[in-house]
């Protein structure tokens, strides 16, 4: 059986669909509407909401809490100031990806953790190893619910009910009050637009949607499921593990395994010469650095749309295009001679009602990455291969003023 | 004059068209100016804040999609272009019945099912059949139409290569296209539909904006025309732009900004200045001059071919065609400020049968009833209504909690037989409310503000002749190799230079941005010839 997150009494009813799927054990809605394009456009038009309890949630605390991030996160924990977050990886010895996940930094040794699979066994053997005392990690999966309140009208609905949220700058957290609910606010999200994700306790869950959905009822405030959602977070270059990438911890060989920089995480370790932390898989991370032996870079694909209209055209039929989104693997392949040369894969395929065209992520060795580069895409037309002309593109796609901009006033 | 005059390409409209138009000459390198003759661009395409925080869109008020290459070439996603999806589509009658279809297929045969089980599996042959009709008319909306009266071997090869393409197609889909063409809507729905309802749904396509009855041949044109205007791949998509439809021209004004145009509002150009049969540019009603070796006209092909340049300038047969060109408006537009949402007995408190359009005319009787006024001369008593709540779908149409109502109205012809416009406008208005009112009992009590656009005052603030809102009735006759006139069916005029690219020529009315596209195209086209 499946259970359910703390707020399905709400969700249950409001899910026209009656479809649930299953996720890490919980029952959540894919959507709730049947046009799942209108259910999208309140991620970016309106305000959606959207209930993410089935991550893993961790708190992590204690005076020695910074010394063992500072080993297992691949990002330097001590660049998130108190009151921040950070988006992290943890990788293993061999700088493959283990996980990543949002850090909310709420004291100086208070951490908050989503990931997307279990970790509690793993952080706590790091801090066994390094033999840690002063460091606590709770697994508070179940103690608390978070919603992503997630659109352009998402500060109009929130600072409706606190005003703890206004200050936040891109991603700030507060610990706040929502109605009598104590809270944790972060200005984060997956959809690459403005938003707030909030921790709430289990037993006040129902107010607080009760709250925010009566709040955001002169806004258009709308429940979202996971498949609007994965088609925001496209736009908005996010990944996905079990997508994108997998966890290294449970592959099997290398090819399965991939290094932050070959998910175009490079940025994290930026300043990683005056860092002089030992975090675990940092010797692979700068070997990776200075030999240059990233296998892939993770790019965005910009699907031409006259090609694409024109493949299904020949063949007779209309190109698909609404509701489109898709997490299966579609071959790459480079533009010679020689035809159907494999060069990379793509791993996301939205076709972007928003940017009117079809948009992808993908892996591509290191010669193809360049902006703009031309590559074949393979799309299946009736039943077919058949190659569409991609450009490579730098992520993300989508990046609204509004994801980043002060709500209250001033610079 | 001062250089600074002085174009490659001058636009005359700057409606949606218009702007299109400019957007592709100024991106292939054209200094171009658009000139508008109000104090904003959009054309019939507006919003206006009537009432602070209430944005309205006084005239044209959704938008099938335009077609993908023109959003594409123009980077309108880039830009800005937002358009949002309709989810619902009500249509009640009078007994507390009605029609609730949305995005899903399935839920959608249940609920026709409820009226006719027959129907229900009907409609997935006829929509299949018509989507059939549009892939196969796609290249004739896409492309410049040949000319008929063209002797030139090239446009002899179009045509025969034209009739030969017709006379490849399947022949179901050969078929339909001739019903279309040559039977009523009414006529060609009996055949597939019995409820009433279904079928009256289904008819409102086949009058919008014309003045045809379900009954009357012409209808089944009209209605084809409208599915190709949705037709974009997904049938049904059509939306509200993001603030209206004026959202969407001020989309289409920063294209034709960031591709190096010009745009000047305030602008009313009195005329073309050409000289033995050349177009040189434009004087202002100002006196102002303008100059530019391109002339185009946005406006409808009336004004086009007898107010921007003499008629005496041009060969009979083309005066002759415009004059007897129709436009004949009968649709009016009253729209209402909301302090709440209408209830429907038995429904009430459901948003979600306002998100999308609101089609109050419930059998192809009572739309046939409506369309007998209009032959009469009269504003039909109890009209056809096509309402949407932009509200429901775009929040910032309104204050929070408060809601936008646009209404379509059906007919309301240009010539009243026994008064006028001026002095019918508010009765007009407290017929559409008494309708409504039939509908949604109370809708009176929510009423902020009313807004009343007659055929006059669409033909007097846009500018469309007759308040035509396609610049032009949809007929046959009127189409493809005749639009706006045999012969000037490709957007150039007798006059060199000038061209013609509202939506008066081909393909049509509509928010699609096709007759701006093609026009570019011809215009450019016959630029690269004169350098060779």
């Amino acid at each position: 059986m499946p259970k359910m997150t703390a707020f399905h009494p709400r969700l249950e009813p409001l899910n026209e669909t009656k479809v649930w799927k299953n996720w890490s054990g919980f029952l959540v809605a894919p959507q709730f509407k049947y046009s799942l394009t209108n259910e999208y456009y309140a991620i970016r038009s309106s305000a959606s909401l959207l209930d993410t309890s089935p991550l893993f949630k961790y708190r992590i605390s204690g005076s020695n809490s910074v010394r063992l991030l500072e080993r297992i996160m691949s990002r330097d924990i001590k660049r998130c100031k108190v009151g921040g977050a950070q988006y992290t990886v943890w990788s293993n010895e061999n700088g493959f990806v283990i996980q990543d996940g949002v850090i909310l930094r709420t004291d100086e040794f208070e951490f908050y953790l989503t990931a997307g699979e279990p970790t509690l066994r793993y952080f706590n053997s790091i801090a066994r190893e390094m033999q840690l005392d002063q460091v606590t990690v709770e697994d508070v999966s179940e103690a608390y619910g978070i919603l992503a309140l997630q659109g352009p009208h998402a500060h109009n609905v929130i600072s409706q009910l606190s005003k703890d949220a206004t200050d936040l700058k891109y991603f700030d957290v507060a610990n706040g009050k929502l109605g009598d609910a104590d809270v944790i606010i972060s200005r984060t999200g997956y959809t690459g637009d403005l938003g707030y994700e909030i921790w709430v306790p289990q037993d006040k869950a129902l107010t607080v949607w009760d709250s925010l959905m009566k709040a955001g009822e002169g806004y258009n405030i709308a429940p979202i499921g996971t498949t609007a959602l994965k088609m925001a977070r496209v736009e908005a270059g996010l990944l996905l593990m079990g997508v994108d990438f997998d966890s290294s911890r449970f592959a099997w060989v290398d090819a399965q395994r991939e290094t932050a920089i070959e998910l175009g995480w490079s940025w994290m370790f930026r300043n990683l010469e005056k860092d002089d932390r030992d975090f675990i898989g940092r010797r692979a991370i700068e070997a990776e650095i200075k030999n240059k032996t990233s296998r892939w870079k993770t790019v965005g694909l910009e699907i031409d749309w006259h090609s694409y209209e024109a493949v299904h055209l020949e063949a007779g039929i209309l190109p698909p295009k609404s509701d489109l989104y898709r997490e299966t693997t579609m071959s790459i392949y480079r533009r010679s001679e020689t035809p159907w040369e494999y060069a990379g894969y793509a791993t996301s395929f939205l076709f972007s009602s928003l940017l009117r065209k079809p948009i992808a992520i993908a892996k591509l060795p290191l010669d193809l990455t360049g902006e703009g580069t031309e590559v074949d895409l393979e799309v299946s037309v009736i039943r077919k291969p058949v190659n569409v002309l991609a450009k490579v593109t730098s992520l993300p796609f989508f990046n609204p003023e509004r994801k980043t901009a002060l709500m209250g006033g001033g610079k | 004059m001062s250089n600074s005059n002085n174009y490659d390409a001058i636009v005359i409209g700057g409606g949606h068209n218009g702007l299109v138009n400019a957007a592709y000459l100024a991106k292939s390198g054209l200094k171009t100016l658009v000139l508008e003759r109000r104090h904003l661009v959009g054309g019939a395409a507006i919003t206006e804040e009537l009432v602070p925080g209430f944005k309205f869109t006084t005239f044209s008020y959704a938008i099938s999609l335009m077609r993908p290459d023109i959003v594409q070439d123009l980077r309108l996603a880039d830009h800005g272009m937002l358009v949002l999806p309709l989810v619902n589509t009500f249509q009640p009658d009078f007994n507390g019945n009605y029609l609730l279809l949305g995005a899903d297929a399935d839920a959608n045969f249940h609920e026709i099912a409820r009226h006719s089980r027959e129907d229900a599996e009907s409609i997935r042959d006829l929509s299949h059949l018509i989507d059939r009709v549009c892939f196969a008319l796609k290249p004739l909306m896409d492309n410049i139409p040949p000319n008929a009266m063209s002797d030139d071997p090239a446009e002899l090869a179009a045509m025969a290569g034209l009739k030969d393409y017709m006379a490849g197609l399947e022949p179901d889909v050969q078929a339909m296209i001739d019903k279309f063409v040559n039977c009523s809507a009414a006529e060609i729905l009996e055949e597939y539909f019995e409820s009433d309802l279904v079928k009256a749904l289904i008819a409102s396509s086949g009058i919008i904006g014309s003045k045809v009855g379900p009954r009357s041949k012409g209808s089944g044109l009209v209605w084809l025309f409208h599915k190709m205007g949705e037709y974009d791949g997904v049938l049904g998509e059509w939306g509200f732009h993001k603030g209206g439809n004026g959202g969407f021209t001020e989309v289409l004004a920063k294209a034709v900004v960031a591709f190096g145009g010009t745009i000047l509002t305030d602008a009313d150009v009195d005329t073309v200045i050409y000289e033995n049969a050349v177009a040189t540019g434009v004087r202002l009603a100002s006196g102002d001059e303008f100059f530019a070796p391109t002339v185009v006209s946005a406006l409808d092909p009336r004004r086009t071919f007898t107010q921007l340049v003499s008629s005496d300038d041009l060969p009979n047969s083309l005066t002759e065609a415009i004059g007897k060109y129709k436009f004949q408006g009968t649709a009016a537009k009253v729209n209402f400020a909301l302090s709440d949402l209408p209830s429907f007995p038995g429904l009430e408190n459901r948003k979600d049968i306002f998100m999308g359009f609101t089609n109050l005319g419930p059998s192809i009787d009572y739309l046939e009833k409506a369309f007998a006024d209009c032959e009469a001369g009269r504003y039909s008593k109890k009209p056809f209504l096509d309402c949407c709540v932009q509200s429901t779908i775009d929040p910032d149409m309104t204050p929070p909690g408060k809601h936008i109502m646009s209404c379509f109205v059906m007919y309301a012809p240009y010539h009243l037989s026994e008064s006028d416009w001026d002095t019918e406008r508010e009765n007009l208005g407290d017929v559409v409310q008494a309708t409504i009112e039939e509908f949604f009992p109370g809708f009176g009590s929510l009423i902020l503000h009313r807004e009343i656009v007659t055929p006059l005052d669409i033909e007097r603030i846009v500018g469309l002749t007759e308040g035509n809102i396609f610049a032009g009735e949809l007929f046959a006759d009127q189409m493809f190799l005749n639009r706006p006139a045999p012969g000037w069916n490709q957007y150039r005029t007798p006059i060199s230079g000038y061209y013609q690219c509202g939506s008066g020529t081909h393909p049509g009315g509509c928010v699609i941005g096709g007759p701006g596209k093609l026009a570019a195209q011809q215009i450019l086209g016959d630029l690269k010839n004169q350098e060779n």
